[in-house]
């Protein structure tokens, strides 16, 4: 093992000589003998064989870039993508504050050295149960399927019972890691995953069906509002009212961008509330955006149950000033190994502060403009792409800011109509003819703030042309 | 040694719903065109109240946020945080993937838009895979924790395969592995059996013995573990377990000490883990996002989450056709642009550049042991262990402790008025008394790590001569010392603003209706 002579910018110790200086003061001979406690016939055989290094930040970057530009994008190209990931606007201003290196940095801190960040987390907290209408909520977890995972979990340790009702109409992703939490049929600590229908003139909750699942073994009840396929469940009240009366408790999840014009979970007999946290202020990064909250009313039974980082306010020894630091932790992995609530460590806490500077950017009436645009454009869109002929907007006007779309009447599937807005710089709402959702050839649009008139006017004339 | 005169900024920031004014704005948005009718939310489903968030300007919001990050230490003194090994993080990768051809991209896309993001996806793991020796990696783990949980859901998917997941249901860890592995175990619906320490300090051949069986469903085990002892034994580890027929999961977390040295599958493990925001310099953020990039042999990948990057030719697949998947962790494929960011590490470092870091990394770490053990008052894990530790060391201030009553956590709360990040303390159980865990890393200076023992001298001598300054620091901070008596009271404790609101109201009400 031989000194380099050239430094690497990233290791004040290659410097020539600075390892042997230390080498001399600890008055060992050479490097192999820090490693002494490594058996002999433990080092590995294969040398490492990588590819050659890029030795300087040009090179690095001409590499990252040249590759990366390979990628088609959502900026160049007009996407009507969503299902988990959206396309949202981001401002500059939550850019500068997410990239700043004290908060992208690795250290953990201490309430007092970090406090700054402690207290961004707390704002994002705050402002969410301002939207949400409730008194507590948890720094995000990985995704909001891992979010809906944990809450059903709390759930069933709050109930003692070991049975979920879910929407049939269910999204895929999200129900796949759904069912990861509840773990295999084969184990004790199952949970069991059971579907309630859809009314299929609404594609909402069918409320016969629940009420004929409902029963002294469920533990929860979890839907969507604004549900996977878009659509608004009205019957958000009466479902958390015949929940409550089976004792079972009420998880729902909310698409937080729509709270300006969305009725606050909390005030429909929400018990505990999931999300994404992508739709404020993240980028779509290739999904790596995602992150997941989980809130509930500020009681002992509920905050008792959560997995991971809850952030209070607290007083400092100097009268009338305020910290934070984490409440309730000993319950956590951290505190209680293997006898915590589930599990936590890193998570998506940079996307927590990309949520607070963005909520505080929207405020109230922000997020009202917000709501109401997305809400208007996505119907305006549904509307024009039903009026082209074999097209058809299935459950026309009960969605937010996602849709389903009907192909089957122009004799083509959606992969060959998607194929061909492809070629036309567009990308098609999400495949969902193989969802077994029984909707036909159909895809999921999703129409955003940054969607104009003119983008969904070229949308409808680029489908008709397809389609004739 | 001259210590720095440092104070933090201190900006007396209000909480943000505390500032602004009626009607002011920050962000604008357009009203629909003409040619689009206003919809509203059907009545039922109706906001009628005003969320109560505040109202301030886009500099307003811009201020107070840029003094949240001043009034954060965040790594910018000097950190030798042990466990999470501090690394510089690239500003050339930040900024790749800032791009619109990352950050503007979605993941179900046509993959024939994709090219490039599959490209360096599919060229880190042939990285991983030459580091490890594993056949296939995938990144959707959100985290360390998430790629044990990985670990422990593939292993009921393998074992469900084979018709004895009723019967393989425990989980055999050492008590000094990461809480995660236990913890995730638990969760994924294994029962947990944890190892004791022996006085060489890792668990004993006999005990591993006894454990395992037709019961045990797989192995979770890092090493070298927190203390920085390696245990030689491993290999003979690796195979009794096998020999039970359990799975051996490595938990490569502190793989910066023997990154080009060790080979996880030439020691027999199954499958690994790498924490890509820790070991492949990708950033933190404070606790993520983050990556686990989870690896393991080619008789374990049918049961991987999927997506999994394939090649076919020159183009880039990603290929869900993967019956015996375990499903899914996690949505997608993974936090992306910390892959784009590992991947830049990996390249920038190269072998050479990877192998000295971990030279670095062990011969700091021993210097800074020399160092430590000069100052009377703290003392080293295990002090009759004679052999020089890996890339971090458990120390102990047990003796400081019992002569001036001063313990580890008042310790890291003077450290920051050095404007030193706090130390690392312990994951649980604190096995010594009063506990600290320093880890140099590669990115120290000789000068820097002098300095941090130097504070750590002095904050010793402190202790003794003016115990108080200690306990009641941080003096030279953001904010005074917080009082941690609200935080596992229930009615105190306030995680948003509208609780704390009602909570003083609460309070206000009860005083004046005693008065």
């Amino acid at each position: 093992m031989t000194i380099e002579q050239r430094a690497h910018p990233w290791m004040a110790l290659s410097a020539p000589g600075a390892l042997q200086q230390m080498l001399d003061e600890i008055g060992v001979k050479d490097v192999a003998a820090v490693f002494e406690q490594i058996p002999a016939d433990h080092f590995r055989k294969a040398p490492l064989d990588l590819p050659p290094a890029l030795g300087s930040e040009m090179e690095l970057k001409r590499d990252l870039v040249s590759k990366l530009r390979k990628n088609e994008d959502c900026e160049t190209n007009l996407s009507f993508l969503g299902a988990g990931v959206w396309q949202h606007h981001v401002p500059a201003v939550v850019d500068e504050i997410v990239g700043r290196t004290e908060f992208a940095t690795n250290v953990w801190g201490s309430y007092q050295s970090d406090h700054g960040r402690n207290q961004a987390w707390f704002e994002f907290s705050s402002q969410l149960g301002a939207l949400l209408n409730l008194d507590v909520v948890q720094l995000p977890v990985y995704s909001w399927g891992c979010a809906i995972g944990h809450a059903i979990r709390m759930a069933t340790r709050l109930t003692g019972r070991r049975k979920v009702l879910l929407p049939v109409l269910s999204d895929p992703e999200r129900l796949s890691v759904i069912r990861t939490y509840c773990q295999p049929s084969e184990m004790e600590s199952h949970i069991e995953v059971v579907p309630v229908a859809a009314d299929p003139t609404s594609g909402r909750l069918s409320i016969s069906d629940l009420k004929s699942k409902l029963g002294p073994d469920v533990a929860a009840v979890y839907f969507e509002n604004p549900a996977y396929l878009g659509t608004i469940e009205n019957g958000a009240a009466e479902i958390a009212r015949l929940a409550r009366e089976a004792g079972a408790e009420t998880i729902v999840g909310v698409d937080p961008i729509s709270l300006g014009v969305m009725m606050a979970p909390g005030d429909y007999g929400a018990d505990i509330v999931t999300g994404p946290v992508q739709p404020l202020g993240v980028h779509m990064h290739c999904g790596g955006g995602v992150g997941g909250f989980i809130a509930s009313r500020d009681e002992e039974r509920y905050v008792r149950e959560y997995n991971g980082f809850l952030v209070s306010i607290a007083p400092t020894a100097e009268p009338g000033q305020v910290g934070f630091g984490l409440a309730a932790s000993h319950q956590n992995s951290y505190g209680s190994r293997e006898h915590g609530k589930d599990w936590t460590g890193n998570s998506t806490y940079l996307w927590a502060i990309a949520g607070a500077v963005y909520m505080s950017l929207l405020g109230p009436q922000g997020f009202r403009e917000v709501g109401t645009l997305i809400l208007s454009r996505a119907r305006y869109a549904a509307r024009l792409l039903n009026e082209i002929p074999g097209v058809k907007a299935v459950w026309p006007e009960t969605g937010f800011k996602e849709f389903v779309v009907n192909f089957d009447d122009t004799g083509k599937t959606v992969e060959a109509v998607n194929d061909a807005l492809r070629a036309r710089g567009i990308f098609g709402g999400k495949d969902i003819s193989g969802e077994g959702h029984g909707l036909g050839q159909a895809a999921l649009y999703c129409v955003t703030e940054v969607h104009s008139a003119a983008d969904i006017r070229r949308l409808a004339d680029a489908v008709k042309e397809i389609c004739q | 040694m001259k210590l720095p005169n440092y104070h933090a900024p201190r900006w007396d920031e209000p909480v943000v719903m505390e500032l602004g004014r009626p009607g002011a704005r920050g962000q604008l948005f357009p009203a629909p065109e003409q040619e689009i009718e206003v919809a509203e939310i059907p009545a039922a489903m109706q906001r009628k109240d005003r969320p109560e968030l505040p109202e301030i300007t886009e500099f307003e919001a811009q201020r107070h946020y840029l003094h949240l990050s001043q009034m954060t230490l965040g790594m910018m003194g000097i950190s030798l945080f042990g466990t999470c090994t501090m690394k510089y993080n690239s500003k050339t990768a930040e900024a790749a993937t800032l791009r619109p051809e990352l950050a503007e991209v979605h993941p179900y896309q046509h993959p024939d838009t994709l090219q490039g993001v599959l490209e360096i996806i599919h060229d880190f793991d042939g990285i991983l895979q030459n580091l490890s020796g594993m056949d296939q990696f995938v990144f959707q783990a959100g985290g360390g924790a998430d790629a044990a949980y990985t670990m422990a859901a593939l292993a009921r998917a393998y074992w469900a395969d084979r018709g004895e997941l009723g019967q393989r249901t425990e989980m055999v860890t050492s008590i000094q592995a990461h809480p995660c592995n236990p913890a995730t175990a638990a969760a994924a619906g294994f029962t947990v059996i944890n190892l004791p320490l022996e006085e060489n300090g890792y668990p004993s051949i006999e005990a591993l013995k006894a454990a395992i069986g037709p019961k045990t469903a797989l192995l979770m085990i890092n090493n070298p573990d927190d203390m920085g002892i390696y245990n030689p034994e491993i290999k003979e580890w690796v195979r009794l377990a096998k020999e039970a027929g359990a799975l051996c999961f490595y938990d490569h977390a502190n793989f910066n000490g023997v990154m080009s040295k060790l080979s996880a599958r030439e020691l027999g493990f199954d499958a690994c883990m790498f924490m890509l925001h820790k070991t492949f310099g990708a950033p933190k953020g404070g606790g993520g996002p983050a990556v686990g990039a989870f690896g393991c042999s080619d008789e374990l990948a049918p049961y991987l989450p999927a997506p999994v990057v394939v090649k076919q030719g020159d183009t880039y697949r990603l290929d869900n056709d993967r019956p015996k998947s375990l499903g899914k962790i996690r949505e997608f494929w993974g936090n992306v642009p910390q892959v784009v960011k590992a991947y830049a590490w990996a390249r920038a470092m190269g072998a050479e550049g990877i192998a000295m870091a971990s030279d670095i990394s062990v011969v700091a770490n021993n210097y800074m042991d020399k160092k430590l053990g000069e100052i009377a008052g703290i003392e080293i894990s295990n002090p009759h262990i004679r052999k020089r530790r890996m890339e971090m060391t458990r120390w102990s201030l047990g003796p400081l402790a019992q002569e001036t009553g001063i313990g580890t956590a008042d310790f890291a709360n003077r450290m920051a008025d050095y404007g030193i990040d706090p130390w690392w303390m312990s994951h649980e159980p604190w096995i010594v008394a009063e506990p600290f865990t320093p880890e140099a890393g590669e990115l120290w200076s000789k000068q820097d790590i002098d300095q941090w023992i130097g504070v750590v001298a002095r904050i010793v001598q402190e202790a003794r001569e003016t115990p108080e300054l200690v306990k009641s620091a941080p003096h030279n901070q953001a904010i005074a010392q917080v009082d941690g008596s609200v935080f596992e009271d229930p009615k105190a404790w306030a995680m948003t603003w509208r609780a704390w609101q009602r909570k003083r109201a609460g309070d206000a009400k009860a005083r004046s209706g005693s008065a």
